[in-house]
């Protein structure tokens, strides 16, 4: 849209990259003299903010200087060798497909930094925690800028250590399943220690088995290089060498995206976690598994990719129905059900959209798991922070105990936040109009007409699936409306509900607007992400 | 004995000349040692500190005498008649070595500085002791006949017994030493008689000539130079710690002076790669089709097995710490291993990429010893327990324990150890030992729980803030200089290597040795 001279673009990107690296340093040395503050608490978390803001202006400085008549096209590259051993080049660059993902995590993070000035969750020194979010948020960012698969991999791994010591350390236990809070007194931390151990362990169980495939395919074609691999459609790899590959690989980024059966570490680590960390978790870091299998096994491993689709496409429809029946399990009256559970349960059946896209292997298919992740990404991050601001507000998020007799009547006692609530709500059940609808509708379009050489029947099952889930999608959402939303504000406990404050509207006010943008006019990242992935099927062609 | 004692001594014609310059490193330490052991009879009680500064300062030198060689193409004590035969050779594989064991000799010096003043060891003995066996290690890898090396491992090892049992009056230390001791001299007498036999086949003792002459055995001598070739590689194999000769490993590391074990992890490890390494890929290729398979055995079952300890140990127990590092030791010597045996498969230059996961090994582990070092002043007990809350105590102390864990581990920040173990596992995969690397895969993740576990340690709050009106947090006694500059410089060389892992990595690419 406006002229940036490519060097300026290249300095960007690189500037995204390493900036929240250099900002965590930052946040862990003493503030500067006149940079104090009202206290070092409060400077550390103003710099946090300060970072974050910066890299999003660049952000949008990037997106603005994108050339949006090639989105197809790497832009902004840097390309430089950094370990001739092995063939690691630093490579990076941005097309139509890691535009709006890098966009999207640059504006979470800096709204989980906002909100964490006002809102810090209780923990260790805010030192940390805003070291730790940067650290995450380079990670975060690198992967999707990031050309180089090994660079990938690191980037991919970057993200583990500050998200285990951010559930670890500021989350809370309650709602954990098998959480130790019940035996009372003494240490209440296992809930929440075990849920982030569960994190950790079964990501790197998956990544170590990723790192493999990743290897098999550098070590076979000689390279690297994304962009490199990704023309060559898998040509100078052999059969069984992709099908390994997309086996290792794609078990990698299926625990991360997270695909039912390898889901289970999920809902704890989101309950656990504190509502930024649950935030970015949903927001983040779940879309890299989707972007591994779109910017990765797609393009790189085209055969083994055909040969695991079906099987992937089960999975996903599974995993939407399974996802929709453990939140309506949870929300139903007397079933124990914490929100924050139950959002992340919803995850689930939202990410199986997604990869039943991706297996579809077709443009409308892929671009619909695109839209869908963006859209997961803003509707569930707002989801989250609701649900957060819920908890702080009652101190806790069960469902039976928030709810009552009569339901929370948040219509009657903050109207704001009861409002925000249903909209996200009707957002996440996929109303048209709002970003919900369009990929999870486009991904379900993709299923039911999927790529030449794909079983089309076992395909129209998981689009029939698919659909089926989209009632219960509408069903556990608008059960969790009535139940939070409506009800007697005179009936439950006489408590005094602070309605939204400045701060959450600055936070959430983003997210919602994006999520109307969205749905109103998705071309405006369809625009972008169709011409790339129309790229990416024909095998960098075109 | 010295190294220069048996250089002298197996000069086999005053006719050869003697390249002083290409053995300075070995002729320098073994020079030191003895001058320290000697000094030590005309130096008073109180100034027994200098004899330390001294041998540090020989390190040094030794050290800085690889500068001049690092063209790599310097050989010594060749054969009159044959001149392609020597028995010393300053090839590029011998540096590096060299220099992971004098640089490696070094930091150990660095820490032994307090430990041997506070722990009230012999300072004499202990520095002559030290020296003498670096100057071994450092022999090692430029010997190139199998007398020469035989004599270098044993140069290497026998201080390194009276090393272990340096802590006088501790009972531990003793056995440790007599443990280690009745172990060591068995496998080295095994490989003995290996080197016999296959000097009885083929006649000759130079690497390059036994290589030649194995490739055709007589048929009568088939079974023998079979034999040979197994028993040879024992000893090796016993000194880097594979399974089944790991057994002597934790108990001697817990009764060993900290610096020591630290030593042996190391230096000691790299002793016995540097000898697996010449024994099968220069002198027995011919053989590669028994070693191959028994080395990529041997290396399975060594990560598995000491892994599978470490993650058994309970952080509870004395001297955990200690056992949990040396238990970690094994299974990373399992890695080391790998591309030993993958060299079987597809040619000698993947022995690089043990060298270059030696000498990241070396820098990290080192800098763990040292840590652990500093911890067990104030904590003798030696409990992983032990460290918990070290963030809130010794920041920088606990920030490089970390990065040192993590790098063992191979996790992101630790990106040196991440790429170190990223060229093993191609060495696995070139050499088309699949099965290997996912044993190894395997292994790296089991290993990531018990160093995560310790690193989460580090962070938590101490147990002491967590249970208040107990006596008031004492400022932490500060740090003896010599060991916060040996954390320093390893966390520094570590950092340094995981932002241009190709300063180390590029051994993995190309050839170490002539063609």
């Amino acid at each position: 849209m406006i002229d940036i001279s490519p060097s300026v673009m290249q300095f960007l990107l690189a500037f995204i990259v390493a900036a929240p690296l250099l900002g965590a340093a930052a946040a862990l040395l003493p503030a500067p003299p006149g940079l104090k503050g009202r206290s070092p608490e409060q400077a550390v978390l103003r710099h946090g903010v300060t970072v974050t803001g910066v890299i999003l202006a660049a952000a949008i400085a990037l997106a603005l200087g994108f050339d949006h008549d090639a989105p197809a096209r790497f832009q902004a590259t840097t390309d430089i060798s950094w370990i001739q051993a092995l063939n690691v080049r630093i490579h990076l660059g941005v097309d139509g497909i890691s535009l709006p993902l890098l966009l999207m995590t640059a504006l979470l993070f800096f709204l989980c930094a906002l909100y964490s000035y006002f809102k810090l969750p209780e923990g260790p020194s805010p030192k940390a925690f805003i070291a730790l979010l940067l650290v995450l948020e380079s990670g975060t960012l690198a992967t999707f800028a990031v050309l180089d698969l090994l660079l990938f991999f690191l980037a991919f791994e970057m993200v583990l250590i500050p998200m285990y010591f951010l559930i670890a350390r500021w989350g809370r236990s309650e709602g954990v399943a098998g959480s130790a809070s019940a035996r009372g007194g003494g240490r209440e931390t296992g809930g929440r220690k075990a849920a982030a151990w569960k994190f950790i362990l079964y990501t790197l169980l998956g990544s170590v088995v990723m790192l493999l495939g990743l290897l098999l395919i550098g070590l076979n074609s000689g390279t690297f290089d994304m962009v490199a691999l990704a023309s060559d459609n898998g040509r100078e790899l052999s059969r069984t060498t992709q099908l390994l590959a997309v086996l290792a690989i794609g078990t990698g980024l299926a625990v991360k995206t997270p695909m039912w059966p390898l889901h289970s570490w999920l809902p704890d680590a989101h309950t656990a976690a504190p509502t930024v960390g649950s935030v970015l978790l949903a927001g983040v870091l779940l879309k890299m598994g989707t972007y591994g299998f779109v910017r990765i096994l797609i393009p790189v491993t085209p055969d083994g990719m055909a040969a695991f689709a079906p099987y992937l496409g089960a999975f996903a429809a599974v995993g939407i129905v399974y996802g929709s029946l453990a939140c309506l399990a949870l929300a139903r009256k007397g079933g124990k059900g914490d929100l924050k559970r139950l959002i992340a349960y919803s995850s689930v059946g939202h990410m199986g959209f997604v990869l039943l896209g991706i297996a579809s292997m077709t443009p409308t298919g892929v671009n619909g798991a695109l839209f869908a992740n963006i859209a997961h990404g803003l509707i569930t991050g707002l989801l989250f922070f609701l649900v957060g601001a819920l908890k702080d507000r009652y101190g806790t998020a069960d469902l039976d105990t928030l709810a009552g007799a009569t339901g929370a009547a948040l219509y009657g006692r903050a109207p704001r936040l009861g409002a925000l609530l249903a909209f996200a709500a009707v957002a996440s059940l996929g109303l048209p109009g709002l970003a919900g609808f369009w990929g999870e509708m486009l991904a379900l379009f993709g299923a039911f007409d999927p790529a030449g050489g794909l079983p089309r029947p076992a395909f129209l099952t998981y689009t029939a699936v698919g659909a089926f889930g989209t009632l219960l999608t509408a069903a556990y959402l608008l059960i969790v409306v009535r139940r939070v939303c409506m009800g007697d504000p005179k009936a439950g406990p006489e408590l005094a509900v602070a309605d939204v404050q400045r701060y959450e509207f600055a936070a959430w006010t983003p997210l919602a607007a994006l999520t109307v943008l969205a749905g109103l006019w998705p071309a405006v990242l369809l625009g972008l992400t169709d011409p790339a992935v129309q790229k990416l099927l024909a095998g960098g062609t075109s | 004995m010295t190294a220069l004692a048996v250089l002298a001594a197996e000069t086999p014609n005053l006719v050869q000349s003697v390249d002083w310059l290409a053995i300075a490193p070995v002729v320098i330490t073994a020079a030191v040692g003895l001058a320290v052991l000697v000094a030590d009879l005309f130096v008073p009680e109180h100034r027994k500190g200098v004899l330390g500064w001294v041998s540090v300062a020989g390190l040094a030198a030794a050290t800085a005498a690889l500068l001049p060689l690092r063209a790599g193409d310097r050989t010594t004590f060749c054969l009159t008649g044959d001149p392609a035969a020597c028995s010393y050779t300053a090839d590029h594989f011998a540096l590096v070595v060299q220099f992971l064991v004098l640089a490696g000799a070094l930091i150990t010096a660095l820490l032994s500085v307090t430990a041997v003043r506070d722990a009230r060891m012999p300072a004499g003995e202990y520095w002559f002791l030290l020296l003498s066996s670096a100057a071994g290690a450092a022999l090692l890898p430029a010997s190139r006949d199998l007398a020469t090396l035989i004599v270098a491992l044993e140069v290497a090892s026998l201080p390194a017994f009276a090393l272990v049992g340096m802590r006088r009056g501790d009972r531990l230390s003793s056995e440790a030493a007599l443990k280690f001791f009745l172990s060591s001299v068995t496998a080295t007498a095994v490989s003995l008689m290996g080197v016999s036999f296959v000097y009885a086949a083929t006649g000759s003792l130079h690497l390059s000539q036994v290589a030649d002459r194995l490739e055709d055995v007589p048929g009568q001598l088939d079974t023998l130079a079979m034999a040979g070739v197994a028993l040879t590689l024992v000893g090796f194999a016993f000194k880097t710690a594979a399974v089944p000769f790991h057994f002597w490993v934790p108990d001697t590391y817990v009764g060993a002076p900290l610096p020591i074990a630290g030593y042996l992890s190391v230096i000691g490890k790299a002793v016995g790669f540097t000898g697996l390494i010449l024994v099968t890929v220069i002198a027995f290729p011919a053989y590669s089709d028994i070693w191959g398979p028994a080395l990529a055995v041997l290396a399975a079952l060594t990560m598995t097995l000491g892994n599978a300890a470490a993650l058994r140990q309970s952080a509870d127990r004395p001297n955990s710490a200690v056992r949990l590092l040396a238990w970690s030791s094994v299974g990373q010597a399992g890695y080391l291993l790998v591309p030993i045996a993958a060299a079987a498969y597809s040619g000698r230059d993947q022995i690089g990429s043990t060298v270059a996961y030696a000498l990241m090994y070396a820098a990290v582990n080192l800098g763990a010893f040292a840590v652990a070092a500093l911890v067990a002043r104030t904590k003798p007990l030696q409990r992983i327990s032990d460290y918990r809350g070290l963030y809130a105590e010794r920041p920088l102390a606990a920030l490089s324990l970390a990065f040192f864990l993590l790098c063992l581990a191979g996790l992101p920040p630790g990106l040196i150890g991440l790429f170190a173990k990223v060229t093993v596992f191609r060495s696995a995969v070139d050499a088309g030992l699949g099965w290997l690397a996912v044993v190894m895969a395997v292994n790296v993740v089991l290993a990531l729980y018990y160093y995560l576990r310790w690193t989460a340690l580090l962070f938590r709050a101490s147990e002491a803030a967590e249970t208040p009106a107990e006596s008031p947090a004492a400022a932490p006694a500060r740090a003896p200089w010599p060991v916060t500059a040996a954390i320093v410089i390893t966390a520094v060389t570590a950092v340094a290597l995981s932002g241009a892992p190709q300063l180390v990595l590029r051994f993995a690419s190309g050839s170490l040795f002539p063609q």
